[in-house]
């Protein structure tokens, strides 16, 4: 581990736009068209994990009829969805109701223009590029919040609410935690981080990288902190009113979110495109299907939480260890800047064990009520 | 000290899924992978022989639903007892079995067969030959040990578990 100073010092230079015809342009063009095939074309294999895998920890198969061993289920979903009727609520808020599909998947899209492929492949290298990140992917609740609104329907609402309830609490928790690696790798660039990390950063925060894992799951709505597309109590959640095209949509956001955090995960975490052997990108892509795996693993194992569970894991839990991550990761890179990497993975697997044997132990429901 | 609620639940029940990841999975493919329904099963058709047949009726009395129609004649020429119809409404049919148990000359199984859905309504009024005992409908082994004895034994999931992967 270096100093910030030293580390921004010897770091290669920040890599431009190609010197193509027409400059800036086609870095634009090219990197729009690829992203956004990138998001399609990661939906569906990562539609096609999720079912998959997600059966066959269920000890059932999953979809294995259309196309060798099912891939083209999504394809035929995809068809399917497209072509069917387009259902608008009578006492629907129409203008609201349409739009809230558009505003929910756009910000998912503009998360990818941050994320590195290999070292300067991406559309643009902002210097504050993991600020960005998480300021642009709360928009997308706006969208949810639009849709559970303009449906004019109790379900939707209340799972709409949810999302705003969840995302607003997880997202404490979330920036800390990214906070942890911004201050290891001495920058807020998502290309600069992935140079940063010769050691994988979960390594060095491992607590940070759980708080992420969770809060990134509750934030994208994923069990077990899937409440607000709760089917048991809430049919859908708010996406109870939507059907054909605008269904697709959510459909999309909802597997694009799962992708986008598993992206920066990757990158903040797992050392984003650095690999050897195999190209860059390929690893990018590799490690991003590792984690998303781990996310099916989670949502096949868990069961889903209540809500009041789920408030007060994000503040009684997650947002309190988060702060002393923080706090312990500052102390860190001030006082131990040259400390070997291997004490200091020690040190921070240890500190992890501790704080969450002593956390769960503090962690109680409500008035000091323990039927958790 | 108790660590499952330290996070060690967790773990151990994403273990548990990481085991079935990796074990067979305990379904069969319907169409093409066919079990074998249990040598007790009663089955939901009604087979009749018209060799031991004798038209007594006591299966059309015992019927709860009244579903068995039976007509019968004297043959003057031959001196003998004939059927001449015998039908089955299996839509009233209610698979109790009752008919089976009554009848005194074993001359009515229930069906070993499952997929007999019908697509017309008429179609579920069957006489005569439909009735019949053939490949596609053998006798079940209800109330009929003998027959029980011979079907194939039933394949259990709990098998396709601890199968080898292909």
């Amino acid at each position: 581990m270096m100093t910030p100073d030293l580390l921004i010092r010897t770091l290669p230079m920040q890599v431009v736009p190609p010197d193509w015809p027409g400059g800036y342009w086609w870095h634009w063009l090219f990197f729009t068209v690829v992203l956004i095939a990138f998001v399609l074309t990661m939906v569906m294999g990562v539609i096609y994990v999720e079912r998959r895998g997600l059966g066959r920890m269920q000890s059932r198969l999953g979809p294995n009829r259309t196309g060798p061993f099912g891939l083209l289920q999504a394809v035929a979903d995809a068809v399917k969805v497209l072509l069917k009727e387009n259902i608008v609520p009578d006492k629907a808020d129409k203008l609201v109701h349409w739009l809230a599909p558009v505003v929910a998947f756009v910000p998912i899209l503009m998360i990818f223009a941050v994320v590195p492929f290999q070292n300067g492949a991406l559309l643009a290298d902002l210097n504050i590029g993991i600020l960005y990140v998480v300021a642009i992917s709360s928009v997308a609740t706006v969208g949810v919040f639009m849709a559970g609104w303009g449906s004019s329907n109790k379900y939707s609402l209340l799972g709409a609410m949810r999302n705003v309830a969840a995302v607003v609490s997880y997202e404490m928790p979330l920036v800390l935690a990214v906070v942890g690696v911004v201050l290891i790798a001495g920058s807020l660039s998502m290309n600069q981080i992935v140079v940063a990390q010769d050691i994988p950063f979960i390594l060095f925060q491992p607590l940070g990288f759980l708080i992420f894992f969770a809060a990134g799951c509750a934030e994208i709505n994923r069990s077990p902190f899937d409440l607000m597309e709760a089917d048991q109590e809430l049919v859908a959640g708010f996406h109870t009113e939507y059907s054909g095209m605008k269904f697709a949509m959510f459909y999309l956001v909802e597997y694009a979110e799962a992708i986008a955090i598993s992206a920066i995960i990757t990158t903040l975490f797992l050392s984003g495109w650095r690999g050897p052997l195999l190209p860059p990108w390929l690893w990018f892509i590799v490690k991003i299907f590792v984690v998303f795996f781990f996310m099916v693993w989670t949502r096949s194992t868990f069961p889903r939480v209540r809500i009041d569970q789920l408030m007060a894991f994000a503040w009684k839990f997650l947002f309190p260890l988060a702060l002393i991550n923080l706090f312990i990761t500052a102390i860190q890179v001030l006082i131990w800047p040259d400390a070997l990497p291997w004490i200091l993975i020690i040190v921070n697997f240890a500190i992890m064990g501790i704080l969450i044997l002593l956390w769960s132990k503090l962690f109680k429901l409500g008035w000091g009520r323990v039927e958790v | 000290m108790k660590f499952e609620r330290y996070g060690i639940g967790l773990i151990k029940g994403m273990m548990v899924t990481i085991q079935h990841l990796l074990r067979h999975p305990t379904v069969s493919q319907y169409p093409e992978q066919r079990l074998n329904i249990s040598r007790r099963t009663r089955g939901n058709e009604l087979i009749w022989s018209r060799e031991k047949c004798t038209g007594c009726a006591t299966c059309a009395k015992t019927c709860p639903q009244g579903a068995i129609e039976i007509v019968t004649s004297t043959n003057l020429a031959d001196n003998k007892y004939e059927v001449e119809t015998y039908r089955v409404d299996t839509g009233y049919c209610i698979q109790c079995g009752l008919c089976v148990e009554a009848c005194p000359y074993d001359a009515l199984f229930m069906g070993y067969s499952f997929e007999r859905a019908k697509y017309r309504r008429g179609d579920l009024v069957q006489s005569n030959d439909e009735l019949l005992e053939s490949p596609e409908r053998p006798a079940s082994g209800y109330y009929h040990p003998e027959i029980a004895e011979k079907l194939p034994e039933q394949t259990l999931l709990i098998d396709k578990i601890v199968e080898k992967r292909k």
